[in-house]
């Protein structure tokens, strides 16, 4: 605790000291390395405009998230009274985070999610990894074209669909249940992901498969124990990007639930955290924020596969 | 050998069969999507056409009568308008920040992994939720810009932008149409990029030593080689960030609710006011497919350009 109200207290300070000695600390070395001639010194001058041109991009990108995590500690008096929003004029406090997550629904909507998300994950595994085999390796013309057909069908925006989905979900009286989000979600995660691990099963090479054949196991067989172990990493990157995906979807979840307890991190956070025109705005900023970081982590974690995945796919295809 | 198998057990034949297994692979997400797709996507043409409301469940047929008053509604016209102009202003800006950070990111430099990690963030984040801080950026009492602003001598008494101490970026037509392209431009350029990314790291690599060879500098590989080499993917990323914006309505909804008047009011966002919010589904549905035919071409120009760059 005293560490955090140092951190935010100094925060600007601190960020431009760490990224100066960082800095200091790469020229240093290049010196050691290669000698304080003149020769590196304008190298050090002619890369310098790169990195400026990063850093700027970097600051516009994380800008809104800086600006998050500096004013969720803030007490209402510090971030309200003639503002002075960069810098902390009073002590930092944690009531706002403790009240996120005592007196809002939000621990219901990182449930709510979870589970839609887990749901979501099972039935898009279960659909779309024999789809992408067949895709890759089983069907030849008329699989290209079903293939084809799938990636039209998610070009179709769910501002199109939302309206007769609403209706079906009434009809069925699905409407405030979360079954409602995981029935509907496949509908965009199931094609994203056949194209994914398509390229994923495409870089598994087809000897092996054939290997397996010969020793007596039929194709089904030869997917389920050889191809499906091989391509673990770039499951796992599907996973991933499908639970996200599940996470990001905001006009399926803002119409089929009304009912707070019910409601999912997208909607629930910018929905049910403002009441009519009060803002609260500490908890509202870190409800975003705690959600933002680890998906940040996630995707790049993940980033490489799925370049990797999606140009496997489309080169080979 | 196999066919030996076949002889003694059917089933067995039938597992090895690569048309068969293709197809009971392939049916359940191919059934799975065109009904879940398929369906709604018929019933919301029988809505447009239709009398259908959220109290009255009966479809009557109505003719064209549901185009014909969303086509008269002046702020349906804004709307569209809208809808297309801040698409096409922010794809300039997407595709001009994503060719430069793609170019950025496929060089090696100190700290690349950190700064992929910044530069990622507004793309991982979800939409409605990094949209808050932005929502909070531009707020009209305590936006932390506004105080830059006032700070530098932009804004307050004797500012050069206004004399207000507050710039009233979601209250004021021009600024908040401003703020929602920028809004765009900032969560969809990392995508495009990733695309772009894939583009150029799957240029061979010989034909980038022979430009090498020769002695090309990098302005000149970039512009002659590089850039030719993926436009095919730069339209793709193109299509692919546009077709994603004009279905999408959660940026607005967060920041602006379509306001101030209908000045940032598209319409994925007027068919969910109209069609959910005001219970008449078949106008709602009837404004959504106003965008179909738009959609439609683009997504057939982008087929068309993806197969192409693979025949290449």
């Amino acid at each position: 605790m005293a560490l955090l109200i140092w951190i935010l207290q100094n925060f600007w300070s601190l960020l431009v000291l760490s990224f100066a000695t960082l800095v200091g600390l790469r020229i240093a070395y290049r010196f050691r390395k290669y000698g304080a001639t003149r020769a590196e010194l304008s190298h050090i001058l002619r890369r310098s405009p790169f990195y400026l041109v990063v850093l700027i991009f970097c600051f516009f990108a994380a800008a809104p998230f800086m600006i998050m995590f500096l004013h969720s500690f803030k007490v209402d008096g510090d971030l309200y009274r003639r503002p002075q929003p960069f810098v902390y004029r009073q002590d930092p406090t944690l009531e706002h985070l403790e009240s996120l997550f005592t007196n809002t629904a939000y621990l219901d909507f990182i449930r709510n999610s979870v589970v839609v998300g887990i749901a979501v994950v099972i039935i898009t595994l279960i659909l779309a990894l024999p789809a992408a085999y067949a895709l890759a390796r089983l069907t030849g013309r008329w699989g290209e074209r079903a293939g084809i057909l799938m990636f039209l069908v998610y070009l179709v925006p769910p501002t199109l669909l939302f309206i007769p989905m609403f209706r079906i979900v009434v009809m069925l009286g699905l409407k405030d249940s979360p079954l409602a989000l995981i029935v509907v979600y496949p509908s965009f995660t199931v094609p994203f992901s056949m194209w994914l691990l398509q390229g994923f099963f495409k870089a598994v090479p087809p000897e092996l498969e054939e290997a397996a054949l010969v020793d007596g196991f039929n194709r089904v067989e030869a997917f389920l124990r050889v191809v499906l172990p091989l391509s673990l990493p770039g499951i796992i990157s599907t996973i991933v990007f499908t639970f996200t995906l599940t996470l990001h979807e905001f006009i399926y979840a803002l119409v089929f639930i009304t009912n707070t307890s019910r409601r999912t991190l997208s909607v629930g956070v910018p929905t049910e955290l403002i009441l009519g025109d009060v803002y609260f705005w500490q908890p509202l900023l870190a409800a975003a924020l705690i959600i933002a970081i680890p998906v940040g982590f996630a995707y790049n974690l993940f980033l490489d596969s799925l370049v990797q995945g999606f140009t496997m796919g489309a080169v080979k295809g | 050998m196999a066919s030996g198998a076949a002889v003694l057990n059917p089933r067995r034949y039938l597992m090895d069969d690569r048309r068969f297994v293709g197809v009971i692979f392939l049916a359940p997400a191919l059934l799975y999507i065109l009904l879940l797709v398929g369906l709604p996507f018929l019933l919301a043409i029988a809505f447009g056409f239709s009398d259908v409301t959220v109290g009255n469940t009966e479809l009557n047929f109505v003719g064209f009568d549901n185009f014909v008053a969303v086509w008269e509604n002046d702020i349906f016209r804004q709307v569209f308008s809208n809808t297309v102009m801040f698409t096409l202003i922010s794809q300039v800006f997407i595709l001009i920040f994503a060719n430069i950070l793609a170019i950025i990111f496929t060089q090696e430099f100190t700290g690349k992994w950190f700064a992929r990690f910044i530069f990622i963030l507004p793309w991982a984040t979800p939409v409605s939720l990094a949209a808050i801080g932005w929502l909070w950026m531009f707020d009209t009492k305590y936006s932390p810009i506004d105080y830059l602003l006032l700070q530098t001598g932009f804004l307050g008494p004797k500012g050069i932008l206004s004399n207000s101490r507050n710039l009233f970026w979601l209250a004021n037509p021009a600024l908040s149409q401003i703020s929602v392209i920028f809004v765009q431009v900032w969560r969809m350029t990392p995508l495009a990029t990733v695309i772009l990314m894939a583009g150029l790291s799957s240029i061979p690599t010989d034909i980038l030593d022979q430009a090498e060879v020769d002695g090309s500098r990098f302005m000149r590989t970039l512009l002659q080689i590089k850039l030719p080499l993926i436009l095919p993917i730069m339209v793709i990323a193109l299509l692919f960030s546009m077709i994603t914006m004009f279905g999408d309505m959660t940026v607005v909804y967060v920041l602006t609710r379509g306001g101030p008047v209908d000045y940032t009011r598209i319409i994925g966002l007027y068919s969910f006011q109209i069609g959910i919010e005001g219970g008449n589904l078949a106008q709602g549905a009837a404004m959504a497919l106003f965008a179909f035919p738009l959609l439609l071409a683009l997504a057939l120009l982008m087929l068309r350009t993806a197969s192409r760059a693979e025949v290449r």
